[in-house]
């Protein structure tokens, strides 16, 4: 069960990534280097390429795998910083999560481990800003888990745009980031998205 | 072969990193050794951590390694390759703040002197102020 419930969500993220890189790219050239894109596609098409020996694991190591996978073929910054969240996830669950308080141990444990590879908290217009909202909506939630999950994500990334970047690239341009989304959230809201669909079908 | 603080030089792009390399090589001498990578897994602009942590490892010495990088990435992959080197490597690294060629010239030209690990990142970080 664990097995295929690892390969779907793999699946489902390669897919999502692969069909936005494009758009992810875009983002990312009006605010960053313009690579974004292309190093997520780059990540996950390798997670996909070995999915059969990441699914082969528990739940927590095939979080680690995925996670190392991540850190050593992206390329960017995007590399450890995404990396490091799968590795922290890993750390904190050892089975897939089966209720609220384990999903959000899970998420937590990731957050944690971004803001400390990234030297970077909420508020500085970046994947924190998906991540760190969808958790405290998670957290006050009594129902309807992955609607929420999915609403607050989705929220979130459009509060990005108003932020002032004061981390990573876009921080060069200033004020002028302000009016673009960031790219690293996009990314989140789209994996976020892609395990929820998992999650319904499941 | 020399018991100096060594370089490690880590770009996006492996022609600045050599070309990087080759200056200081040709500025300071062969007093000190210099590692250089650059680009991603896949040949392309970006850096690689494993290609990061295995320039480490060739110059290595526990009288320490001053890493040079140009953009974010290269940064934060080469703060990715320093904790999954072996215990008791990251004690002896550092990266420094400071632009990736002067920085590595005047790097080289401290750790050619013998100096500490300490004195060669805060020479090379004067170029930045």
């Amino acid at each position: 069960m664990t097995q295929e419930f690892i390969k779907k969500i793999i699946e489902a993220s390669a897919a999502t990534i692969a069909e936005h890189a494009e758009e992810l790219t875009d983002l990312d050239r009006a605010i960053g280097d313009g690579d974004h894109g292309i190093n997520m596609k780059r990540g996950f098409t390798e997670i996909l390429n070995i999915s059969d020996d990441i699914s082969a694991l528990p739940f927590g190591k095939a979080l680690a795998k995925a996670g190392m996978t991540l850190v050593m073929k992206i390329g960017g910054a995007s590399g450890p910083l995404f990396g490091s969240f799968l590795m922290a996830a890993a750390k904190a669950v050892d089975d897939v999560p089966s209720n609220r308080d384990e999903m959000l141990k899970l998420l937590d444990g990731g957050i944690e481990a971004v803001k400390m590879r990234g030297k970077s908290d909420v508020g500085a217009k970046t994947m924190l800003d998906v991540l760190a909202p969808v958790s405290d909506a998670l957290r006050a939630a009594d129902a309807d888990l992955i609607n929420v999950a999915r609403k607050a994500a989705a929220e979130a990334l459009e509060n990005t745009r108003d932020m002032l970047a004061t981390k990573g690239r876009a921080s060069f341009l200033g004020e002028r980031s302000i009016g673009h989304i960031d790219p690293g959230a996009r990314s989140v809201v789209l994996l976020i998205n892609a395990v929820c669909d998992v999650l319904e079908t499941a | 072969m020399t018991d100096n603080v060594s370089l490690v030089i880590v770009s996006h792009s492996g022609d600045v990193a050599r070309g990087a390399a080759d200056m200081v090589r040709e500025m300071v001498g062969e007093e000190i050794n210099v590692a250089h990578c650059g680009g991603n897994a896949d040949g392309g602009l970006g850096t690689d951590v494993a290609a990061i942590m295995a320039a480490i490892k060739s110059v290595y010495t526990q009288k320490g390694v001053a890493i040079l990088v140009d953009l974010g990435g290269a940064e934060t992959n080469s703060e990715m390759a320093i904790e999954m080197l072996p215990d008791g490597f990251a004690d002896h690294i550092v990266i420094c703040n400071a632009p990736i060629v002067e920085g590595a010239v005047m790097a080289g030209t401290e750790a050619a002197g013998g100096s500490s690990l300490t004195a060669v990142q805060e020479t090379a970080e004067e170029t930045s102020l």
